[in-house]
């Protein structure tokens, strides 16, 4: 009876797994996705070639030297430089091989790295708040809430930011997700291979609405399709709840929540018609602002503007924060002397 | 805010009827065991035999019913989340709002980890280790009593959180900001604070301790490369623990200070950086999964070389196996936030560094084999839970190695996947490592066997519940499921989580046979009495001794000559040999100091918690005066007279002799 029933639940994992894996990171619709799925399944290939043999002979061993079975026995043989040699190395091997691959895939997947295409990237501007995703569009001058739109084969480039508490922004169809952390800029780059509606979520628990911080990532068939959706975005021809304008006071609003919830309502998706071109610098920096106004240069008062008026900068300097390349980060030491760079290490610091 | 209780109000008594229903339960059993303990006039037993006790085999035993105890709490939170999700699909939201759900996932993770796996290992390290290196007691007798209170004292404020107030609602990391009191103004993540705080300051005084044990008070004639696996496993744990946990010490220190004192080391704003505490975090709490699985690793060891009737393959491979694996776990910690934006280069070193601990990993399952090899292995419960574990392990180390992918973990990150590949290890390796060496020590600790039908019936439900509630996990984090959900809408998902649910009651139905198997051992036990000492044909020191040991453990310190020091003694005649005379021996006494300091220290916690300052300063001061006190007391210890130990030893050699 119980066997009956584990062969069935052995059925229905096997089927499972190989059919029911619609929607998820085994079912990648972009570049990223499939090369990562690709990896999770040469890596695990790689070391079935040595879990397989190991629960077998522990299976066989086992019954082929249970006591009153009489096989050879040697209760004082406790070593044998050939067999030690042989288990040392076989792992060593594996992982040398395991070890390439990931030094290679981890520099080929670098979320931080553009995507190659013969089309430009989209930009898109992401922050989490409790518990919605806010996305603006900088260079197309509109915002979204809950819901990214972007045309399929064209790469997007994200930058990632949070509100208050840390969430992990990802779409497990497209590939890799990033952490959103406050006063800090992260960066991803994806792809949409075909079209489709895809779930996004934050991977990352951040308090009592988390469970309903999810979105749809939309990527419609054609640019012309996509260049459609943000005309109707601006003129407000869209089914949704619209906004306008998208500036300090209207972001504020919208990162409004209560902090010790019960029970919290997702967000309706929404859109914003325009907005205001610094919304997304002067959010990241305004945490630097009280401990700014006591540690900065003399007779100076903080005003983020300075900042985001060579915005660039403050970009670069915050992905230094996260991502240690050596090359980038000297150059910008050489380059930036000017003060708003100061300052801004200052309250690095 | 009222001077005399601080924030504590009538506010702070629970509403939710599944917590009073609880806290009913628990009172009512509460009043039953102390009805018991007061009928059978058992309470100058417990306070004199027990509480008060520094003797390391009692102080394990403690320790191992903490661990029970812990274990049954932290799995009712696991079933409780089970059926959350089992119920809360297709958009309903089940029975638990994110705002008891959320403290209960924090809750099972701090209480499995620091309040059950814990103290399970020091449990038996602590009956063990000084037996298998020949030593009387520990280093520092009256400090592994206050370690254990203070552990207790942990376990104290956490349960009391479950009546009082809160837990924490951030996750068992408590990462800021979240855990700041920006966003965490309740008393949930002070609990945590405090509870953690404390017992992993007496996890730090017991590595200190036994580490000082080892080095110092091995039997004549047993070098380090002499010593027992299982001694070398715990002796590893130690140091990682001595170099770990004060990393702990200081990030909580640092994220107390941030909340009680407006400092900015991790808030968003003021110069403050949270990915400092994800990094300090994890410099401790990768070690920590070291500390928990190397000493099961030992269990095994000792396990298959009895069984099998054989030395251990590859004792020194061993040694250094686990050498390389405590000194890797402090260079991989940066793979529990891949996903943090460190640049390629970061990852792919942290990345290979993580495979790189396969290599030893793997060599200790391949001695273990290789043990096997040419043996004569009797089938016993221990046994089954180490060929459980290494068929279990072996899966939950292949995804641990997929997960060290960076490129893999981009997208498996916090998902299902994560979890099942944690509770993999941790259930098929420390778990399953800790049950195997709590069956076979059982009778050396207590004097009589435990029942074998019950004990494999609970491994069977333990094993089975293990893959039908984990198994799904892997799928569902394929299927992009990430961990912390209250509720899901993806009917893809569900089929999955009902089987998981099935799973954990599986292994609740393990963990019944277990309890069972308990009290069906105790009611029998003067049928399954062991009196000789030695009920597997042991190869260690622990077995020279009589079941349970004599409370001096050696009436004469043993010369030791090889790594399996009784076997030889048995083979060399030695053993078992009785003597003319005996030596005075010198024990310490035992001391109420432990437990005061214990109690104190709670009131210190709770006052912290509660910001009821004057409390707070009592239980502080108190606590240390009570320390100096003990520490200038001079009558700490005493005499055992050579006509007790003659007495003693010979009825255990009748015994023997019996046997």
């Amino acid at each position: 009876m119980l066997t009956r029933i584990l062969s069935k639940v052995a059925l229905a994992l096997m089927v499972g797994l190989l059919a029911g894996c619609q929607g998820g990171v085994l079912d990648p619709k972009g570049q990223v996705g499939i090369e990562e799925k690709q990896l999770i399944i040469v890596a695990t290939l790689l070391m079935l070639l040595v879990v397989i043999p190991v629960i077998f002979m522990t299976l066989y061993f086992a019954w082929k030297y249970r006591e009153g079975r009489d096989e050879i026995y040697e209760p004082k043989w406790s070593h044998s430089t050939k067999i030690e040699t042989i288990v040392w190395s076989i792992p060593i091997v594996i992982v040398i091989i395991l070890g390439v691959i990931t030094w290679k895939s981890t520099h080929s997947l670098d979320p931080y790295k553009p995507l190659k295409s013969d089309k430009d990237h989209i930009n898109v501007q992401v922050v989490s708040m409790n518990w919605k995703w806010l996305f603006i569009y900088p260079d197309l001058g509109i915002a979204t809430v809950n819901e990214l739109r972007f045309p399929a084969n064209v790469p997007v480039a994200f930058q990632i930011s949070s509100e208050g508490t840390m969430n992990s922004f990802f779409i497990p169809q497209l590939g890799s997700q990033i952490y959103s952390m406050a006063g800090m800029v992260t960066k991803l780059h994806l792809i949409a291979n075909e079209p489709g509606s895809f779930d996004g979520m934050s991977a990352n628990y951040s308090g009592a609405g988390f469970s309903g911080m999810k979105f749809k990532a939309i990527a419609t068939p054609t640019e012309a399709d996509f260049d459609a959706w943000v005309e109707g975005v601006k003129a407000g021809t869209h089914d949704v709840i619209n906004n306008g304008v998208l500036n300090q006071a209207s972001y504020e609003k919208l990162a409004e929540h209560e902090i010790d919830a019960h029970h919290v309502e997702p967000t309706p998706v929404q859109y914003y018609n325009s907005i205001e071109s610094s919304i997304f610098m002067d959010n990241v920096m305004k945490f630097m602002k009280d401990h700014g106004k006591v540690e900065l240069l003399e007779g100076t008062v903080f005003d983020s503007k300075m900042i985001h008026d060579n915005s660039a900068h403050g970009e670069m300097n915050h992905g230094e924060m996260n991502q240690s390349d050596m090359n980038q980060s000297d150059m910008n030491h050489g380059e930036s002397q000017d003060s708003s760079h100061d300052m801004h290490m200052e309250a690095e610091k | 805010m009222s001077a005399l209780l601080g924030k504590l109000s009538w506010d702070a008594l629970p509403y939710d009827p599944i917590v009073i229903t609880t806290l009913c339960v628990v009172a009512v059993l509460g009043c039953v065991v102390a009805f018991l303990v007061i009928k059978n006039k058992l309470l100058g037993v417990l306070w004199n035999d027990w509480l008060t006790s520094v003797d390391h085999k009692k102080l394990g035993i403690m320790y191992i019913v903490l661990a029970f105890v812990m274990l049954l709490r932290g799995f009712a939170d696991a079933i409780m989340m089970r059926l959350q999700l089992a119920l809360a699909t297709n958009g309903d939201p089940g029975y638990l709002p994110p705002s008891h759900y959320d403290q209960i996932f924090t809750a099972h993770g701090v209480i499995m980890i620091i309040f059950m796996a814990m103290p399970f290992m020091i449990g038996l390290m602590n009956i063990i280790v000084p037996l298998q290196i020949g030593a009387r007691d520990v280093a520092f007798p009256f400090l592994n009593n206050l370690s254990f209170w203070l552990a207790v004292s942990g376990a104290v404020l956490i349960n009391i959180s479950l009546g009082l107030g809160e837990f924490a609602k951030t996750g068992w990391v408590a990462y800021p900001p979240l855990a700041g009191l920006q966003y965490s103004p309740g008393v949930g993540v002070d609990y945590y604070i405090w509870a953690l705080q404390i017992s992993g300051i007496g996890t730090t005084l017991t590595a200190v301790n036994f580490l000082a044990t080892v080095f110092k008070m091995r039997t004549p004639g047993m070098k380090l490369m002499d010593m027992p696996i299982f001694t070398w496993t715990c002796t590893w744990a130690n140091i990682l623990i001595a170099a770990s946990f004060p990393i702990l010490t200081a990030v909580l220190a640092m994220l107390t200070l941030d909340r009680y004192l407006d400092f900015h080391f991790f808030t968003n704003d003021g110069g403050g950086n949270s990915m400092m505490y994800i990094n300090l975090f994890w410099a401790w709490g990768h070690p920590e999964v070291y500390i928990l699985v190397l000493p099961a690793f030992g269990i095994f060891s000792e396990i298959v070389s009895t069984f099998t009737g054989k030395r251990l393959f590859g004792y020194k491979s061993m040694v250094w196996a686990t050498a390389s694996i405590s000194i890797l776990g402090f260079i991989v910690w940066l793979h529990h936030f891949f996903t943090m934006g460190s640049s390629a280069n970061v990852n792919a070193f942290f990345g290979i560094m993580t495979m790189i601990i396969a290599v030893p990993t793997g060599v200790k399952l391949f001695n273990w084999l290789f043990t096997m090899y040419r043996g004569r292995l009797r089938v016993t419960v221990p046994v089954l839970w180490t060929l459980g574990f290494m068929v279990t392990f072996t899966v939950g180390g292949m995804t641990g190695v997929l997960l060290a992918v960076p490129g893999a973990d981009y997208v498996l990150h916090n998902s299902l996947f994560l979890i099942a590949h944690f509770h993999n290890t941790i259930i098929g390796g420390a778990v399953f490592g800790y049950l195997a060496g709590f069956t076979f020590w059982f009778p050396k600790a207590m004097g009589f066997h435990l029942n074998v039908k019950l004990g494999k019936a609970a491994f069977w439900c333990w094993l089975v519940g293990f893959f039908l509630a984990f198994m799904p996990l892997y799928v569902l984090g394929f299927l992009g499921m990430t961990r912390r959900l209250n509720h899901t809408d993806n009917p893809d998902w569900n089929i999955w989580l009902y089987i998981a649910l099935v799973g954990a009651f599986v292994i609740m139905a393990g963990i019944i046979c277990q309890l069972l198997q308990l009290y069906v051992s105790f009611r029998d036990r003067k049928q399954n009495l062991d009196t000789t000492g030695d009920p597997w044909n042991g190869h260690t020191l622990e077995w020279s001794t009589a079941s349970p040991p004599q409370f001096y453990n050696f009436a004469e310190l043993p010369v030791v000559s090889d790594i399996d020091a009784f076997t030889d003694m048995k083979e060399k005649g030695t053993a078992y040999v009785r003597k003319a005379s005996y030596a005075p021996i010198h024990m310490p006494k035992n001391t109420k100091a432990g437990i005061i300091i214990g109690a104190l220290i709670t009131a210190f916690g709770f006052a912290m918690i509660w910001h009821i300052w004057w409390l707070a300063i009592v239980g502080l001061v108190g606590s240390i005066v009570t320390f100096i006190a003990r520490a200038y007391t001079k009558d700490v210890d005493y005499y055992v007279q050579p006509d007790e130990i003659a007495q003693i030893e010979n009825e255990h050699l009748d015994n023997v002799a019996k046997g």
